[in-house]
């Protein structure tokens, strides 16, 4: 006797079998890639492993020329989605390099990224509520800005902008987070509070984190994915790939 | 929700009341129905860089704001000339037949005199039928949507291909010159439908207002061109605050970032483009009834970019700098071309400005994009103000930012 | 030579109403016709005059010609006259020395126009024959433009003893063409015709054409005898309307009631506001005015127009057809097949010298364009002042031909000097603006937009605004025709030598040279171009000025078959920014592509609506724009990474 139980959501993502050739150069290379709702992931590998263009792909903006890439609890195709559809969908990116709006002040930049109706009809018409104020206040307390709203993001730290970035992010209260080195550029303290945080995230969602510094991936704790040449060269526990011989030859021996 | 509005945007009320004293002074000192210290010719320069103004708004928005150099803005404004200009015409004509007709025995049918109006339109061109576009001038009702529908249609289909194809920068701003240039030399044909080179004509004779005379229709146009960019500018600011400004300076300074945070930015830029192109066809319906003429040059890739000059020069990205900028400029332009400006001897060689005002406009251009990228509206800066401080940032730094966010 | 020609002329003439005589009795006896001739009467005279054959007749018919005849009043007889100081030196028709005459005694017989034309066919039969091979050239020459029956057989029977070969030849042409207008045997014409399938030449399609001739008609009946072209269906091959008028003009079918027929009746019979008892306002509307009309005919006071139906029925009762005026099919029915071959052929060769033109104009672009490949391409600098930099170097041309005379030396001063002045306005231009724009392109483009506007008005003032000739060396005057379909002046081989030549200068300042490599690597990462050594303020400043004296050589080039004015750039700025952004920016190849793509393009548009060329124009534009959509990038896309932006 069986019971019928609903399906278990294994996966969030699915990235399976996708190859990208840049002029000849083959960037990714039948790459496979599962993450679940709630899991913490860290992304490693050399330069030019293919760990910008992944993230490229996932949001849309790179079309592979072969393989499937799904997202959600009822799978969907994101290669025919455009990167606003994507993002709507719920993929946050954070690039490298905070890119944050520097002619506007930090309040605007998180009413911007807060998750509402993204149409221009209906973003034309838009009025800040009470609620969203206590919003934007909750995140930029969450960040440590709350003194900052006021000013010009320009005029901000890189420090703050990292955190305004990631404030950003917080808003549009994505399902998958994509996160490129959170750590650089930070200081010792702030990347405490950085693993912190996205351990704290990973408990709601899904986070991929690219990110070179070993030290950062330890403390994060997690799964670990090593590229290479555009595929994915060994998975597991991070003790489990620094122990893989050639993930040792082709990263960390050099 | 007004309060927070006008609260956000003190520079609308200023604004306002600025407008208001000029109109109400012009009125009272005007030939037509005050003192009589401004004669009618002037009322007219006057009402038609009101009308320069509200385009200059309308360049602001698509490109202070949204950072998309269009040079295509003053073809909408011609358009939109056009537009009025065809009903304009058509009744005027249909007027001249009627009355030519009734000293006949037998009364005209209808249909005589629209082959009438057809041949009296159509004739400088060879032509005795009247083309398939005109068959709405006949109405006004009819006729006057097409001042805000056809521009937007053709706004519309030219932003759709321009932005789904993602043409960016410069190579959008010399795709609209194209679009301005084509649509310039369809006009310049004779079978266009629109008298070629020609153009219309006439068009300071409003319908069923012949006993009016020009001093006091002058005045009218004026006030209606005031009222007519006061409230461009309200629609403008009210664009340009809160959320969908803050988006469209997201464009304008990352517009890739604003894709990740999910914005449909093509969508945003269509709309904007459209929009601007109606408020430029809707400056240009008002303009050309104060000119008279409108002719297949006013459409010349040049007229848009003295466009784009006058906001430079205004101080772009703030709606008071366009405004600023298109009326000094072209009041200036009026003075010199007009041989107003005394000439300069030099002994060896006398600087007649209606020769050298170009040359003096064009260096003048080059300066205020080197040294004042902030234009005039940039003087209000230099008031003491505890809000702006830090790196300055134009339109065009944007682009630098973009590339670094995606390597 | 004359002696066995006379015979068939006689024979040719036999018909006409004057018969032959001696020449001095004919010009008595039409000295009246000959002393006021009339171009409607005086042909058969002067046919007369020839078949006399007299050899003094040609001499006579000359002088004529000429207004070299008089009439003595004394005698009426018909001398030779020349100008003296007190009147005229007199020779006779035989050539003998008479004298002279006081300048009242002679009536100067002058001839018009027309009848100089007359006379002057008449002399061909002569001079066919001339020793002079000059001579026998301008008779065929004047046979050519004037064929005529009569000329037939006078040139056939030249031929035999044609000696120059080339004359021969022409001698068989033309009678070819004679022969199948004017010769009487059906055969020997359909031979003729046939003769010339394949044959691409102008005068053989004129001479084939007229043949072909048609004039349409409408019977009751199909006539006998009538060489058809084609039975036309009303509604179908032509419009009903047209084909009840074709009746009314045959006298066929009574006229229709216009309109304006209509009115001029009812204003006709306008009595007490009314016509016919209908008010006059009532007339207002085309369904008042028909009630009032056919009131009118009810009482009988109009003629009833021809209505609806009896318009069908006449229709339906007459034929109507195209008649070619050529009465022997067989001789149509030969031209149309040749006619149709020769068509097919020209329309080849049409497209071959489409191809060409294309060409030439794609050479134009490129010119125009290269420079900006440099600018724009590799530096990414918008330069919107580049087309004045055009004019720069096509005034630079001019000013050069004002000072030297010689305009093949002048060319040759002015390519390098234009080089040097646009060169110079470059390299000033980026030290003082542009570099100090760099990564701000939208700003490049408006204070270059400055630059342009203040240097058209520049040129305007101290040039004028009419446009000045720059004129190309004798020696790039005419083309080269490979037939009468195909052709290309030398100009343009000229300039598309010169857009090959700066191809390859380009290619080998890129890839062959330090500055190519200096200027590569510089665009590519100025930061690390600096590190090693190189000053990227010195590449920029060479590179921009290169390009910008690259625009002044194309200025001398464009100038020579343009007129030079202060618009000069401005006419060319948005066609050569397309042709680079077309074929991808950033690569020679591309702007190559972009060019030809470009010229294709709208030759093959000028073609189809060759009326137009602003249509074709705006085509163009159109089509670029929805090339875009498909290659954002241009033909020749640089992919990937390396893409930049």
């Amino acid at each position: 006797m069986t019971t019928i139980a609903p399906p278990r959501i294994t996966s969030l993502l699915e990235v399976s079998g996708v190859s990208v050739t840049f002029d000849g150069f083959r960037a990714i290379n039948n790459l496979s890639f599962t993450i679940g709702p709630q899991e913490l992931r860290a992304v490693i590998g050399p330069n030019g492993a293919g760990k910008t263009t992944f993230m490229d792909i996932v949001t849309g903006k790179t079309r592979p020329d072969e393989g499937t890439v799904t997202f959600g609890e009822v799978p969907r195709s994101l290669l025919r989605m455009s990167e606003a559809q994507i993002a709507r969908a719920g993929v946050g990116r954070k690039f490298q390099r905070p890119t944050v709006f520097e002619d506007q002040s930090v309040s605007e930049n998180l009413i911007l990224a807060l998750k509402a109706q993204r149409a221009p009809w209906r973003v034309l018409f838009w009025r800040e509520t009470g609620q969203d104020r206590a919003k934007v206040a909750a995140l930029a307390e969450q960040v440590g800005l709350q003194d900052h709203l006021a000013r010009k993001a320009g005029e901000l730290s890189h420090g703050q902008k990292q955190w305004l970035e990631i404030a950003m992010l917080l808003a549009q209260e994505p399902r998958l987070l994509l996160v490129d080195e959170p750590a650089a550029g930070m200081s010792f303290l702030e990347r405490e509070q950085t693993t912190a945080l996205l351990v704290e995230l990973a408990k709601t969602r899904a986070v991929v984190v690219v990110e070179h510094d070993m030290e950062f991936i330890r403390r994060l704790n997690c799964k670990v994915t090593v590229l290479h040449e555009g595929s994915v060269l060994a998975e597991g526990s991070l003790d489990h790939v620094t122990k893989n011989p050639q993930v040792i030859e082709v990263y960390l021996g050099r | 929700m007004t309060r927070t509005f006008l609260a956000r945007n003190p520079s609308v009320l200023w604004f306002l009341a600025a407008l208001a004293i000029f109109t109400l002074t012009v009125t009272v000192l005007a030939e037509g129905l005050g003192l009589g210290l401004i004669p009618t010719a002037f009322v007219k320069v006057l009402g038609k860089t009101l009308c320069l103004c509200l385009v200059a708004l309308a360049m602001d928005l698509i490109w202070g704001y949204t950072g998309i150099l269009s040079l295509g803005h003053m073809a909408f404004f011609a358009v939109g000339g056009y537009m009025t200009g065809m009903w304009l015409m058509y009744a005027r004509t249909e007027e001249i037949v009627v009355q030519a007709l009734a000293g006949s025995p037998i009364p005209p049918t209808p249909d005589e005199v629209a082959q009438g109006v057809a041949t009296q339109i159509f004739g400088v061109v060879g032509g005795s039928d009247l083309p398939a576009i005109w068959s709405f001038a006949h109405s006004a009702w009819l006729q006057l949507p097409m001042v805000v529908l056809v521009p937007a249609l053709l706004a519309m289909i030219f932003g759709w291909l321009a932005f789904r194809a993602r043409v960016n920068g410069v190579y959008l701003s010399i795709l609209t010159q194209a679009m301005t240039l084509a649509l310039a030399l369809y006009l310049f044909q004779n079978d266009s439908g629109l008298r070629g080179n020609n153009g219309l004509s006439g068009l300071q004779n409003l319908p069923g207002l012949g006993e009016v005379p020009q001093s006091s229709l002058s005045i009218w146009f004026f006030l209606a061109s005031a009222a007519l960019l006061a409230l461009g500018y309200v629609a403008a600011a009210f664009v340009t605050s809160g959320k969908f400004g803050s988006a469209l300076r997201g464009i304008r300074d990352d517009e890739q970032r604003l894709r990740f945070l999910g914005y449909p930015v093509e969508g945003y830029k269509l709309f904007v483009f459209t929009l601007t192109a109606v408020i430029a066809a809707i400056a240009g319906a008002f303009y050309y009834p104060q000119a008279g003429i409108i002719n297949p040059a006013e459409l010349a890739p040049i007229a848009s970019i003295y466009l784009a000059v006058w906001v430079a020069i205004g101080g772009r990205g703030r709606l008071y700098g366009a405004v600023i900028g298109a009326g000094f400029v072209s009041l200036l332009s009026s003075w010199f071309t007009g041989g107003m400006a005394p000439s300069i001897p030099l002994g060896f060689y006398t600087i007649h400005w209606v020769d050298w005002w170009t040359v003096l406009l064009g260096l003048a251009f080059v300066l205020v994009t080197l040294f004042v990228p902030r234009g005039i509206g940039g003087l209000f800066d230099k008031l003491p103000s505890p809000r702006r401080h830090g790196a300055q940032l134009g339109p065009d730094d944007g682009a630098l930012r973009e590339k670094e966010a995606d390597a | 030579m004359l002696r066995f020609l006379l015979p068939l002329v006689m024979a040719a003439c036999l018909a006409l109403p004057v018969s032959a005589q001696g020449l001095a009795d004919l010009l008595t006896a039409e000295r009246a016709q000959i002393e006021k001739p009339s171009r409607q009467t005086i042909g058969p005279v002067i046919d007369a005059i020839v078949a006399t054959g007299d050899p003094a007749a040609a001499a006579m018919l000359r002088a004529w010609a000429d207004r070299g005849l008089g009439l003595r009043k004394a005698d009426g007889a018909f001398l030779r006259i020349a100008k003296t100081a007190d009147g005229w030196a007199l020779t006779t028709l035989e050539g003998q020395d008479a004298g002279t005459a006081a300048k009242a005694d002679i009536v100067e017989l002058k001839p018009n126009a027309g009848v100089r034309d007359l006379i002057g066919a008449a002399l061909v039969q002569f001079t066919l024959s001339d020793p002079d091979p000059a001579q026998r050239t301008r008779a065929l020459e004047a046979i050519a433009k004037s064929p005529a029956a009569a000329q037939l057989q006078p040139l056939r029977a030249s031929i035999p003893a044609e000696t120059d070969a080339a004359l021969k030849a022409r001698k068989e042409r033309l009678a070819t063409f004679l022969t199948l207008q004017f010769e009487p045997d059906s055969a020997a014409r359909v031979a003729a015709i046939e003769s010339l399938a394949g044959d691409t030449s102008l005068e053989a399609r004129a001479a084939l054409n007229p043949l072909l001739a048609t004039r349409r008609m409408a019977a009751a009946a199909l006539p006998a005898g009538t060489n058809l072209a084609q039975r036309l269906t009303p509604g179908r091959d032509l419009t009903e309307a047209a084909a009840y008028e074709l009746l009314v003009a045959s006298d066929l079918a009574p006229a229709r009631l216009t309109l304006q027929g209509q009115k001029d009746t009812l204003a006709a019979h306008l009595a007490d506001g009314a016509v016919a008892g209908v008010p006059v306002a009532d007339l207002a509307t085309q369904a008042g005015r028909d009630r009032a009309y056919e009131a009118l005919e009810k009482a009988g006071t109009v003629p009833a127009a021809a209505t609806e139906a009896e318009v069908k029925s006449a229709l339906a009762a007459h034929v109507f057809y195209d008649a070619f005026t050529e009465p022997d099919p067989a001789v149509t029915s030969a031209a149309r097949a040749t006619l149709s071959s020769i068509e097919t052929r020209v329309g080849a060769m049409t497209a071959v010298d489409l191809g060409l033109d294309a060409l030439s104009l794609a050479s134009i672009y490129f010119l125009a364009a290269i420079g900006l490949a440099i600018t724009f391409g590799v530096m990414r600098v918008i330069n919107m002042a580049h087309g004045e930099f055009i004019m720069m170097g096509a005034y630079t041309g001019y000013v050069v031909q004002q000072l030297i005379p010689n305009y093949t030396v002048s060319i040759i001063v002015a390519l390098p000097l234009a080089f040097a002045v646009t060169f110079a306005a470059g390299v000033a231009m980026e030290r003082l603006v542009i570099r100090h724009l760099y990564k701000r392109p939208l700003e490049t483009l408006l204070a270059t937009f400055g630059i342009s506007i203040a240097l058209q008005q520049i040129a305007k003032n101290i040039f004028g605004t009419q446009a000045r000739p720059l004129t190309a060396p004798a020696w790039l005057d005419g083309a080269l025709s490979l037939n009468d379909i195909v052709s290309i002046s030398y100009i343009r081989i000229a300039i598309f030598v010169l857009a090959l030549l700066f191809l390859a200068f380009f290619l080998w300042l890129m890839k062959r040279t330090r500055l190519g490599l200096e200027v590569r690597a510089v665009t590519q990462n100025p930061a690390m171009a600096a590190s090693m050594g190189i000053d990227p303020d010195r590449i920029n400043m060479l590179t921009f000025g290169i390009g910008s004296g690259i625009a002044g050589i194309a200025g001398v080039a464009i100038g020579l078959f343009a007129k030079v004015t202060s618009e000069l750039g401005s006419d060319y700025i948005v066609q050569s920014f397309m042709t680079v952004v077309v074929g991808g920016v950033g690569n020679i190849w591309g702007a190559l592509a972009g060019a030809a793509m470009i010229g294709g393009f709208q030759k093959v548009i000028e073609w189809l609506n060759p009326s137009n060329t602003l249509a074709a124009q705006t085509y163009m534009i159109l089509f670029i724009i929805l090339f875009i959509q498909f290659r954002p990038r241009g033909i020749i896309a640089l992919k990937g990474r390396a893409a930049g932006d």
